[in-house]
């Protein structure tokens, strides 16, 4: 089963496949962004993905592409799991959106745009979720400072 | 501004003071602005293991306006401080703000973009609780402390306005 | 200074409103609200026509945090995620980290992990159905429920020193082992629990008021609830078994003998009646836990993982090193990626860990279940009454330090 998942999305998406691997019985693929909400539909539709547990970002700098969207997939047929990611330079942030493959996609994209500021296109309500507007920056990219505070109102002494 | 204020700090107004303060520190309405873990402790000390009703604390009023004792359970931070503050200025005096826990009273081991570093950055606070959270026992002995505390104040201390 | 304004929704400006329409601010500091949460309603007499659900209000940074403090470091501030069931957060984030080193732990500590996580589990459902129960005007209940949760916190601090953020693992082991006469009293606290949630079963479950704010409330179909990545109980109450335990078992939970509760209609009845059942089931579980507890030695024994014992440090080279090393640098685990997921109180609760090989979190994320689930909420109460919030709402057991970190 373990080659043969990643052998066959290997086989549907040959030029978009950039890289497969299995990490202590983690399987993960990374495709190229063009490909993500298709390769996403494809692997709920066929082979059963129907749940997306999780999506996030990693900020990989100074390393380039700078980004990278992650996508924890779970089938409950088949029981399995796997990673589906892609990478993102930092010069375009944008990724399709997953809203219209898995409509839980919707907070977790707002989420991966708030801390990291990466734009997914054709999202139906893309804004701030966790901070606040007003708010500057994106505070999970690795060259927000750690204790770089914009108070909403004024302290006092 | 009341007629109290005419007689100064007189025989009259030690007396009226007693009366007064005998009254608030046994029956505190709190608010309680409980926002995170600190909660489940603030639970406990509801609950009839530890009875907070044998302080005369237990009735939660959750309009700032009928409240008198503010109990800021828990983290506060830069998206809820002006909640915070509104709340606050919403309630009418005589008031008192309790912090509970180390979140609210310093921002605790949460020191980062998001967090304000102890409620009173933004509010003044009579009495801190520490603990992460405290145990029940320590918020009946803020209890305690805090009805000291009123039971040392004058009627001319607050500025009616 | 001027509070910033806060933007609303495209949709949602007063000119689109339609004729006898009126929009509603529930939150932040709500008082059915347990958490804080801003719910913006535009409603039609008494029903809910639109809702935009706000978070972020407990935002506390835990993911940045965490990158920049060691892997033991980060254990404290993973009970405080879903503070009503810490120990099931301590205990996965200490099996992601194993998982990238690819090691295991003793079979005594796995043992006391399920106990913990078990108990944990307990603790989280009393909490959220006292709750809710309050709020509905059960407050009886809540005294009874809380009760049974005091008695479990006496537990769980006799074990690991803390009642509500006990930070009970460390990567490789625990901080500690069980207390001497913790099998005899364990059993005395199940007694308790049962008692006291025999009483509130008997008040609840067949209570026409209680019965008829949660049945077909909050109601939300199987497709939707997968599509919307819910798990847990919200979850099963619609009729998917879908629990990590069962399905990828993680520790040693294939060797008990536990059920899988799953309801019929998806609404917050079943949830209710889920969740009653699934502590039973956890009772279950952490007396056979009990009876099976092996002899032995809670920690990893490599020195490299886990702190040397006091008298090993204070009496040889190596173990005062491994001491140093550890408690300076942290343990190294190798580049690389894991995906770690344990059932949590609400759900599955996942450990995202990426490493750079140095004692910090490249990047450590969570996946919460509160998060889809409250996402979801605004799907469960359209169309229905203004009060049924306050059942949903409870029912989605909504905890605000796992939901915004």
């Amino acid at each position: 089963m373990n080659s043969y998942l990643l052998g066959t999305f290997r086989a549907k998406f040959p030029d978009a496949t950039l890289e497969t691997h299995a990490f202590r019985g983690d399987e993960t693929v990374t495709i190229k962004k063009e490909a993500l909400a298709l390769a996403a539909a494809w692997l709920r539709d066929d082979l059963g993905f129907d749940f997306l547990m999780d999506l996030t970002a990693v900020d990989y700098l100074p390393r380039e592409p700078r980004f990278e969207l992650v996508c924890h997939l779970y089938s409950s047929k088949h029981n399995y799991r796997l990673r589906l990611k892609c990478p993102v330079g930092a010069e375009d942030p944008q990724v399709d959106s997953l809203t219209g493959v898995w409509s839980g996609a919707n907070w977790f994209e707002r989420e991966v745009y708030d801390m990291f500021g990466l734009k997914f296109r054709g999202h139906p309500d893309l804004r701030r979720i966790l901070m606040y507007d007003g708010f500057e920056g994106y505070p999970l990219r690795k060259d927000y400072p750690l204790k770089k505070r914009q108070p909403r109102i004024a302290h006092r002494d | 501004m009341g007629l109290e204020t005419v007689f100064g700090h007189s025989y009259l107004t030690t007396r009226l003071d007693e009366a007064v303060n005998w009254g608030r520190k046994y029956s505190f309405f709190q608010y309680p602005f409980v926002t995170a873990c600190c909660g489940m402790e603030f639970m406990s000390v509801w609950a009839s293991t530890y009875d907070i009703a044998r302080f005369g604390a237990e009735y939660p009023r959750f309009s700032p306006r009928q409240a008198d004792v503010l109990f800021v359970v828990g983290t506060v931070n830069e998206k809820l401080a002006p909640v915070l503050k509104r709340v606050y200025d919403q309630m009418c005096e005589p008031k008192w703000v309790v912090s509970f826990g180390v979140c609210a009273t310093s921002g605790g081991f949460y020191d980062n973009y998001a967090t304000v570093q102890g409620i009173d950055k933004i509010i003044p606070v009579d009495i801190y609780i520490p603990g992460c959270p405290p145990r029940p026992e320590a918020v009946l002995d803020a209890l305690v402390k805090l009805q000291e505390k009123v039971a040392r104040e004058s009627v001319l201390d607050r500025k009616y306005k | 200074m001027e509070t910033k304004k806060q933007e609303l929704p495209k949709n949602w400006t007063l000119e689109n409103l339609e004729d006898g329409r009126l929009v509603l601010n529930m939150g932040p500091s709500h008082p059915a609200m347990h958490g804080i949460v801003r719910v913006l309603l535009t409603v039609q007499g008494e029903r809910v026509v639109d809702s935009d659900v706000e978070i972020g209000y407990l935002h506390r940074g835990f993911e940045k945090t965490c990158e920049n403090v060691t892997y033991n470091q980060c254990v404290p501030y993973t009970d405080r995620l879903n503070y009503v069931s810490p120990f099931i957060n301590n205990v996965g984030f200490a099996l992601t980290v194993e998982k990238l080193m690819g090691i295991e732990t003793p079979a005594r500590c796995q043992y006391i992990r399920v106990i913990m996580s078990e108990l944990s589990r307990l603790t989280d459902h009393l909490t959220c159905l006292g709750a809710n129960a309050m709020e509905l005007g059960g407050f009886t209940v809540y005294f009874y429920l809380i009760n049974a949760r005091e008695a479990l916190y006496r537990l769980t601090d006799s074990a690991a020193g803390g009642r509500v953020t006990p930070a009970y693992t460390r990567v490789g082991g625990l901080s500690r082992d069980l207390p001497p006469d913790f099998k005899k009293n364990t059993a005395e606290v199940l007694k308790t629990v049962r008692r006291n949630l025999a009483d509130a079963d008997a008040l609840l479950t067949r209570n026409r008021i209680f019965y008829d704010r949660l049945r077909g409330t909050g109601h939300i179909s199987k497709e939707d609830a997968v599509a919307l990545s819910f798990t847990g109980p919200v979850l099963r109450s619609t009729g998917v078994p879908l629990d990590a335990r069962k399905a990828t078992p993680y520790l040693v939970y294939d060797r008990f003998d536990f059920d899988i509760p799953v309801g019929s209609e998806g609404d917050n009845y079943d949830r209710y009646l889920v969740r009653m059942e699934e502590m039973r089931q956890s009772m279950r579980i952490v007396e056979q836990a009990l009876a099976q507890l092996p002899e032995g030695p809670v920690n990893h024994p490599d020195y490299g993982v886990i702190l040397p014992p006091k008298e090993e440090v204070y009496g040889n080279i190596e173990a005062l090193m491994a001491h140093f090393k550890l408690t300076f640098e942290g343990v190294k685990p190798p580049k690389g990626e894991v995906y770690q997921a344990v059932e949590g109180g609400n759900g599955e609760v996942g450990f995202y860990l990426v490493s750079d090989g140095s004692g910090n979190p490249w990047r450590l994320r969570v996946r919460p279940p509160c998060f889809p689930l409250t996402g979801g909420l605004s799907q469960m109460i359209k169309g229905a009454y203004i009060a049924d919030i306050v059942s949903t709402f409870g029912q989605v057991n909504m905890i605000g330090g796992e939901l915004e970190r």
